[in-house]
């Protein structure tokens, strides 16, 4: 397996006045091509951080990404990324909101329209394109938001807490659709929760952080697919590999 | 729960998650009852006032200080007749049109090129804020210097009133664009380019959409200032002259065109704030 995304000795401090905050320090991971990589981490390890540098929007302090063996020195366009927080440009509607990365391209109205409502439609937000974000509700901003990353094709996902506004259900239908998405596509996707069950649910492979991004889990999720979340509760792997991550989220946090 | 294992399940489920609109009936007095009964009581506060004014003239106050409401509107008539009215409000007209028209635009690019420099913006921010801060009036005899007391001179007084509000807001718009918005154009691979236009631009319009609508009235102000303190045309100067006549149906006269103006002005600022407050697509379409 080749190695799509790899951090080696990441660093970022955030200075403020003569103290610096240390968000995550010395942290490494390879990433291989094609993997579904879940991310566990309490509140304020470091996730966000860790997500905002592999993607580069942010200069690591020290230390390198890199992105198919090249340094990452900014955003790439192969490289999507669902924030946390909710950047739907507020002035324009939903399709024009999902239209923006092609537009960005360069890419024809007509193309553009095909392709935002073929998103929509798989959203589940037909019949809002012409809603404003202010006229959403959070759970449909935040699928608008996927929508938008999703029509710029990337080849490499990588999701900040992507369904924890969503109800159950929805949760469900959409973390039903993302492994739809990513079977068979081969893309690589890198997924941030804090939820020990989505993480299973979804990864081949867990990462549990502790303080500063220490990495305190790094294992392989060997639950065969496909992974129903019924079925699961009961499955005595799924219960033992469950009490593990606790286990490892609870060391983190000393 | 269960993870939906078919098509059609994932796609009708959350197209019913929309929220639900219904028609609400209102009758008339519903509708305009109370709209109706705040212009009646407008009228009526005004009649009073009016009828009170003119029985209160030479019969308890002397009028050759208040004048009287039948007077003003016979001087009205007059001014109008001879055309006198609508010479000197066209050159008033005139100075706050070319003046806003001056500061709004100088004042919007200002705002918007020097706000996107930081350093450039932290550099000039408390001068900018002291030149904002001396009263407008006081730059008057410079401008006579400069300018002389042509409408130049009021143009660019209304105007220097205009820039600064214009800027500030402006500056202010584009400073407090959310981070974020800016990091999800560079994640799209836009530029400096698409982030200015895409983000930025449209960003800030409410910031410059609340200059402009502060603005308006400042260049009404600037203009008539500039007329009074030096002219030989103008509302202002008419004003001037009639006062220094003992004339006060003329100066209350010149007063009412005043208002009017400013009403005409206020209404242009109710429908800017409007398009303000909506979030709808002020930015260029590509
Ligand atoms: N821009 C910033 N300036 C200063 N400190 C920051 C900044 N961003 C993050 N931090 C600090 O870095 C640490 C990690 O933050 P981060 O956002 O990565 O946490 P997280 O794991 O994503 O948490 P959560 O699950 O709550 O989103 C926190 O202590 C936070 O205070
Ligand atoms: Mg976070």
């Amino acid at each position: 397996m080749t190695t799509v995304l790899r951090a080696e000795g990441l660093t970022k401090r955030f200075p403020k006045d003569d103290t610096a905050t240390v968000a995550l320090r010395d942290f490494a991971v390879r990433i291989d091509e094609g993997s579904f990589v879940s991310v566990l981490g309490r509140s304020g390890c470091g996730k966000s951080t860790m997500l905002n540098l592999l993607a580069g929007l942010t200069e690591p302090s020290a230390g390198a990404v890199t992105y198919r063996d090249q340094k990452l020195t900014g955003p790439n366009i192969d490289i999507g990324y669902l924030t946390q927080s909710d950047t739907l440009m507020p002035w324009r509607d939903v399709q024009r909101n999902v239209e923006m990365p092609l537009e960005i391209r360069g890419v024809s109205k007509v193309d553009r329209r095909t392709a935002a409502a073929e998103q929509i439609e798989r959203v589940g937000l037909r019949g809002f394109e012409k809603h404003y974000p202010s006229e959403l509700s959070g759970g449909m901003r935040r699928r608008a938001s996927l929508a938008r990353m999703l029509v710029g094709d990337p080849e490499t996902l990588l999701m900040d807490e992507p369904f924890g506004a969503l109800d159950a259900q929805l949760r469900a239908e959409l973390q039903d659709e993302l492994l739809r998405l990513w079977h068979g596509s081969g893309q690589t996707v890198v997924f941030v929760t804090h939820d020990i069950e989505e993480a299973l649910l979804l990864g081949d492979r867990v990462v549990v952080l502790g303080q500063l991004g220490r990495i305190m889990l790094d294992r392989e999720v060997p639950l065969a697919r496909p992974r129903s979340a019924d079925s699961l509760r009961v499955d005595p792997e799924f219960v033992a590999l469950h009490n593990e991550l606790a286990d490892a989220l609870r060391e983190g946090a000393r | 729960m269960t993870l939906p294992d078919t098509e059609s399940h994932v796609d009708e489920a959350p197209a019913s998650h929309g929220p639900v609109r219904v028609k609400v009936e209102r009758t008339w007095w519903q509708r305009h009852g109370r709209t109706s009964t705040v212009w009646l009581l407008r009228l009526v506060l005004v009649a009073v006032v009016l009828v009170l004014w003119q029985l209160a003239a030479d019969r308890w106050i002397d009028s050759t200080f208040t004048s009287q409401p039948t007077e003003i509107v016979a001087r009205l008539a007059e001014w109008i007749d001879d055309g006198t009215l609508w010479l000197h409000s066209w050159v008033t007209i005139q100075e706050i049109v070319y003046g806003f028209a001056l500061g709004s635009a100088v004042g919007a690019l200002a705002g918007y090129v020097l706000a996107s420099i930081n350093m450039l913006y932290r550099v000039l921010d408390p001068f900018m804020m002291a030149l904002y801060s001396i009263p407008k009036v006081a730059l008057a005899p410079l401008f006579i210097v400069w300018f002389g007391i042509g409408m130049h001179m009021k143009v660019l007084l209304a105007a220097a009133t205009v820039f600064f509000l214009v800027f500030l807001n402006t500056a202010a718009g584009v400073r407090e664009v959310d981070r974020g918005l800016i990091d999800a154009v560079r994640l799209m691979g836009g530029n400096r380019w698409h982030i200015a236009r895409k983000v930025v631009l449209p960003a800030s319009m409410n910031g410059l959409l609340t200059g402009l609508k502060v603005a308006i009235p400042y260049a009404l102000i600037g203009a008539v200032i500039g007329e009074l303190v030096a002219s030989n045309q103008g509302l202002g100067y008419l004003i001037n002259d009639a006062a220094a006549q003992f004339d006060t149906a003329g100066v209350f006269a010149t007063l009412v065109v005043l208002s009017v103006i400013a009403a005409v002005l206020n209404v242009v600022v109710g429908l800017m704030s409007k398009r303000a407050n909506r979030w709808k697509p002020l930015d260029a379409r590509s």
